[in-house]
């Protein structure tokens, strides 16, 4: 038995969760005070991954850069070679909030869409 | 010179005043939110992360789109904007209040309304406001200032930074400047717990291994011409103990250490600050002294999530909107509130007996169990077990009309924390 | 450069500054040399601001003497070149009998000096001229001639002067090698550019000594006794009337309350020597200090009210005294050395001394048929009526779209000072007030970095706080993964 503690991302409570890794491998969690915890400990021990929020460059005289983010978490060991390739990019506006950016990025199934409109 | 009448005026375009406005163009006021930037949304804007809205929207945004929803609102309401516009003063002629605003298209503009709403929100305490000694170089920033250079104009503020404060904002430009390629060498907090939410820690900081140095401050900058290195030190009981100080290396630092609210514009009509929060003093209807002139989001007390901003602006647009159509102004008597010593305010300061009543309120003490407490006069009327308590998150407290109810007109509200037993 | 110019001044400051605009009425070809990015960057920025009363020095000093002289020269200069400025008066308080004594003594000289109007003064009258005075005053002076002044846009306004008449302006130059050929100095610059002029002053401030020692001209040290000042909101309750002195001590006037002229309240300075020249630095126990030494003249500074803190050094030099003649050992070399406080008050009057040694010296000193003695102050969007705001407005939009919130600052004002050459963070600031409010330009610095790459053609880049190695931004989100931690 092997005990880990870890706050919560899922929301802004941030709970305090203590997970134990039984003999066979599943987890025990506590801690939690809403099915997200699960969740999040579930893959925080498995394949932790993050919400990746970032910005591109765009050719609107009005935003030098658009935000960005992936639509779900990323693999953590994605999030650097996606980062790379986001600042080395430049795009053409106009651009519209929920536009996709980036589809399935690396084989992940995780898109990356625009967060803001680059016209009013 | 032109000028404009409106029933509401909201001062500010962010999280709060674009609530405010939709609260109140959707009753049917013609209401108008003036902005000092182009565009609406506020430091939103810049806050390019996600972990927004969950409360507000029950969906989880980045600062632009739960910008872009509270604006649609406002907008599909009905709300006007009067934006690249800055206010320069408010007159209070009772019935009316007249707005001098600024802005470039338009030279000056006076806009005519009935009631007010202040939205104003908050500047950041910078490094000149707290006396930080050391030299005077290039590459120090407050962290919003950092974020705006980072997240809108795409701009590096440096290589190497130090962050001083584990404020939220501190917490998440840790991360925004790990991804983008700044190395982060520290977080400083000078208090012996962060100050900023513990996601935030587990998110920013514990991912990247980014140490955070509690009860420890900046006690000097070097650098000539930019920043070089900073100097550490352990604090004890205010002390700082410069036998165990050190130096890191830096080029760049960023400044996390509060928010203040901007209240000069609304000072100068008279209205009257509440010092634990820096922001208006208000009665049970979010209403300021000065009759008709509002206030909600982080220009009345510092908040730390923006869903709790939206949810007061909205309460605070229906008090105005209900103000502004009242034939008869004598209010109901309200009784007061006051906080016992573990809290260090609550907001607001007065409450409507009988009506359902809404609470925020900062603890002084960190604790993993606490109770709160709430009793009109000496009758106990509410009690509440609350987790992880600590002065960086807000209570919000909601007291049901049915017990407002039993107190009786112009009782003191009284609001107690203590510690218990987990 | 432009052919041989008649006058070289080494250093922008006050001094240098002031005897640019005082020789630029004459037909000579005078040249302003400047090692910082703008004028008055190196002492005169960070000064106190005052126009001194004329009683802390005998008549037998020359910093005596043109104290007063350069007191009396202010009023009409400020009518002039419309630089902030304020007569408020002076007031020193004591708070012993011990201080009293020496107040009696200051007196005196104030009367021996004729200081106009000077008053010895009752606990009561104190109290009555100055009501934030602490109530434990045990009496003082007054002297209703002293001031306050914008130290950095009184050098901007005395180098704008200069240069209407004609006098040019050279920002980085630092001065390395000076040669003296045929009745000719040569004066090279670090990066090499060459500036060739019959008579050269040493107005360098704190480096006159390395000046002095380029030309081959008398060895002597100048040393930096460092000065910290901070400053508190213009919300403080402090605000006092009038410039609130100590009773002074050895070697400094003391820790000062000061009314700045745009509404803020000032404290300090510090005096302390310190080895390093450059130090700007301020420190925790002097922060300390000078809140002490200040609340106990005026109970209402609070450390509350603080906007930031900065330091600057006085140029001092054995003796004490300025030092203002032409070097004996170098030819047609003025040395203007050793302008420690009152040099600032004295400038006027230290500018007509320098003139006077020149034409003692045989320069034909011959007016102009035209000169500029007038300046039109630069508009303030904050002072204007809403009904000039607008009319401002149809001139040039830029006049009611407000940059710096704190204090108020339009965009128009902005885009002038850039235009008058001051295209620094700093520099602006100095010219403008923009950036130098309560949020000390959290809001308003990358709004005007903007405004500067858009006026000059900079990239974001390129643009500087002060000139030199101080840019403001270090690089783009391109340069992910090829520099520091990836």
């Amino acid at each position: 038995m092997r005990k880990t503690e870890k706050i919560c991302i899922g929301c802004p409570a941030g709970c305090h969760l203590e997970i134990t890794v039984r003999e066979d491998g599943s987890l025990q969690i506590a801690g939690n005070t809403c099915r997200r915890g699960i969740a999040y400990a579930e893959n925080e021990m498995r394949d932790p991954r993050r919400v990746v929020t970032a910005v591109v460059h765009c050719s609107s005289e009005r935003l030098p850069c658009i935000p960005v983010r992936t639509d779900q978490a990323l693999p953590v060991k994605l999030i650097e070679p996606l980062l790379r390739r986001l600042y080395s990019m430049k795009v053409c506006a106009p651009v519209r909030a929920g536009d996709i950016l980036i589809r399935d990025f690396e084989g992940s199934g995780i898109n990356v869409v625009f967060t803001r409109d680059s016209e009013p | 010179m032109k000028k404009l009448y409106y029933d509401i005026a909201v001062i500010g375009g962010g999280a709060a005043g674009l609530t405010a406005a939709y609260g109140c163009a959707s009753e049917g006021m013609k209401t108008v939110v003036i902005d000092r930037e182009e565009t609406p949304g506020g430091v939103l804007l810049q806050c390019i992360h996600n972990g927004f809205g969950l409360h507000y929207f029950n969906a989880e945004l980045t600062g632009p789109e739960y910008a872009a929803r509270v604006l649609k609102q406002a907008e599909d309401a009905g709300a006007s904007f009067l934006l690249s516009s800055t206010v320069m003063k408010i007159e209070d002629c009772g019935e009316e209040k007249i707005l001098t605003v600024y802005s470039k298209a338009d030279g000056v503009t006076l806009v005519h309304a009935k009631a007010v709403i202040l939205a104003m929100g908050c500047r950041e305490r910078c490094r000149g406001n707290l006396g930080i000694p050391g030299d005077r170089a290039a590459g120090i920033f407050t962290a919003g200032l950092a974020q705006r250079l980072l997240n809108v104009e795409g701009c590096l503020p440096g290589r190497k930074a130090v962050i001083v404060g584990s404020g939220d904002i501190g917490l998440i430009m840790a991360r925004r400047l790990t991804w983008c390629g700044i190395e982060v060498k520290a977080v400083i907090e000078i208090m012996p717990y962060p100050s900023g939410l513990s996601r935030n820690i587990a998110q920013c900081l514990e991912d990247f291994n980014i140490p955070l140095h509690l009860s420890t401050g900046v006690v000097n900058i070097h650098g000539r011409d930019r920043v070089e290195s900073v100097t550490a030190a352990p604090v004890e009981n205010g002390i700082p103990q410069m036998d165990r100080a050190w130096k890191i290396e830096c080029d760049t630092v960023l400044f996390s250490v509060g928010l203040i609210p901007e209240n000069e514009l609304a000072k100068e009509c008279g209205v009257v600050l509440n010092p634990a929060t820096n922001g208006a003093w208000v009665d049970g209807n979010l209403m300021t002294n000065v009759q008709g002139i509002f206030s909600c989001g982080n220009v009345l007390h510092v908040h730390d999530l923006v869903d709790f901003v939206s949810e007061e602006a909205l309460r605070c647009a229906a008090c105005a909107v209900q103000w502004s159509r009242s034939k008869e102004k004598s209010p109901v008597l309200q009784g007061r509130t006051t906080c016992g010593e573990h809290l260090r305010y609550v907001v607001p300061n007065c409450y409507v007996p009988g009506g359902e009543g809404h609470f925020y309120m900062r603890p002084k003490i960190v604790a993993s169990a606490a109770e709160l407490a709430v009793r009109a006069g000496e009758r106990e009327i509410l009690r509440k077990r609350l987790h992880w308590v600590k002065p960086a998150e807000m209570i919000a407290v909601t007291l049901p009309a049915a017990l407002a109810a039993d107190c009786t007109p112009g009782e003191t509200l009284n609001f107690e924390l203590k510690e218990v037993k987990a | 450069m432009n052919g041989c110019y008649d006058i070289a001044i080494i250093g922008a400051g006050v001094t240098g500054a002031a005897t640019a605009a005082a020789l630029s009425r004459y037909r000579l070809k005078v040249i302003l040399l400047e090692k910082e990015a703008d004028a008055g960057f190196g002492v005169s920025k960070a000064n106190s601001g005052i126009v001194h009363g004329g009683f802390h020095y005998p008549l037998s000093t020359l910093k005596g003497r043109l104290e007063i002289l350069g007191n009396l020269m202010f009023e009409k200069l400020h009518y002039e070149l419309g630089f902030p400025y304020r007569r408020c008066g002076i007031i020193v308080a004591a708070f012993s009998e011990e201080e009293l004594a020496e107040v009696r003594r200051l007196y005196r000289q104030g009367v021996e000096n004729r200081v106009p109007r000077i008053e010895l003064c009752s606990a009561e009258r104190m109290l009555e001229l100055e009501p934030k005075l602490s109530p434990d005053v045990a009496g003082g002076l007054y002297a209703p001639g002293g001031g306050v002044v914008e130290p950095y846009r009184y050098v901007f306004s005395l180098l704008e002067l200069a240069k209407r008449n004609g006098v040019e302006f050279l920002a980085e130059y630092k001065l390395e090698k000076a040669s003296f050929a045929d009745g000719v100095w040569t004066l090279q610059a670090h990066d090499g550019r060459r500036v060739e002029a019959k008579y050269a002053v040493n107005a360098a401030g704190l480096h006159a000594d390395d000046v002095s020692r380029i030309f081959g001209a008398e060895e002597f040290r100048i040393s930096a006794r460092k000065g910290e000042e901070y400053l508190l909101d213009r919300a403080s309750a402090a605000y006092p009337s009038k410039v609130v002195f100590p009773v002074p001590v050895k070697h400094s006037k003391g820790v000062l309350v000061i009314p700045t002229v745009d509404g803020t309240t000032m404290v300090g300075p510090t005096a302390e020597i310190v080895e390093d020249k450059e130090d700007h630095s301020t420190t925790a126990e002097n922060m300390a200090a000078v809140f002490r030494q200040a609340k106990r003249m005026v109970p209402a500074v609070s450390e509350r009210d603080l906007i930031t803190g900065f330091s600057g050094s006085r140029p001092v030099m054995d003796g004490n005294d300025f030092y203002i003649a032409f070097s004996k050992k170098a030819e047609n070399l003025i040395q203007a050395a050793g302008i420690q406080s009152p040099g600032l008050t004295a400038s006027p009057a230290i500018a007509e001394y320098i003139c006077g040694l020149l034409r003692e010296n045989g320069v034909c000193l011959e007016e102009k048929r035209q000169f500029a003695t007038m300046l039109e102050s630069p508009v303030q969007i904050r002072k204007q009526s809403t009904e000039e705001a607008d009319r401002l407005h149809g001139e040039d939009p830029a006049w009611t779209n407000i940059i710096c919130r704190c204090e108020k600052i339009s965009e128009a004002e902005i885009v002038e000072a850039i235009r008058h050459g001051h295209t620094t963070l700093d520099g602006i600031k100095f010219y403008t007030r923009a950036g130098m409010g309560r949020c000390q330009g959290g809001f308003c610095s990358y709004k005007i970095l903007k405004i500067i790459a858009r006026e000059t053609g900079m990239s974001l880049e390129e643009a500087t706080k002060r000139g030199g190695n101080t840019g403001f931004i270090s690089g783009h989100l391109q340069d992910y993964g090829k520099g520091g931690r990836t």
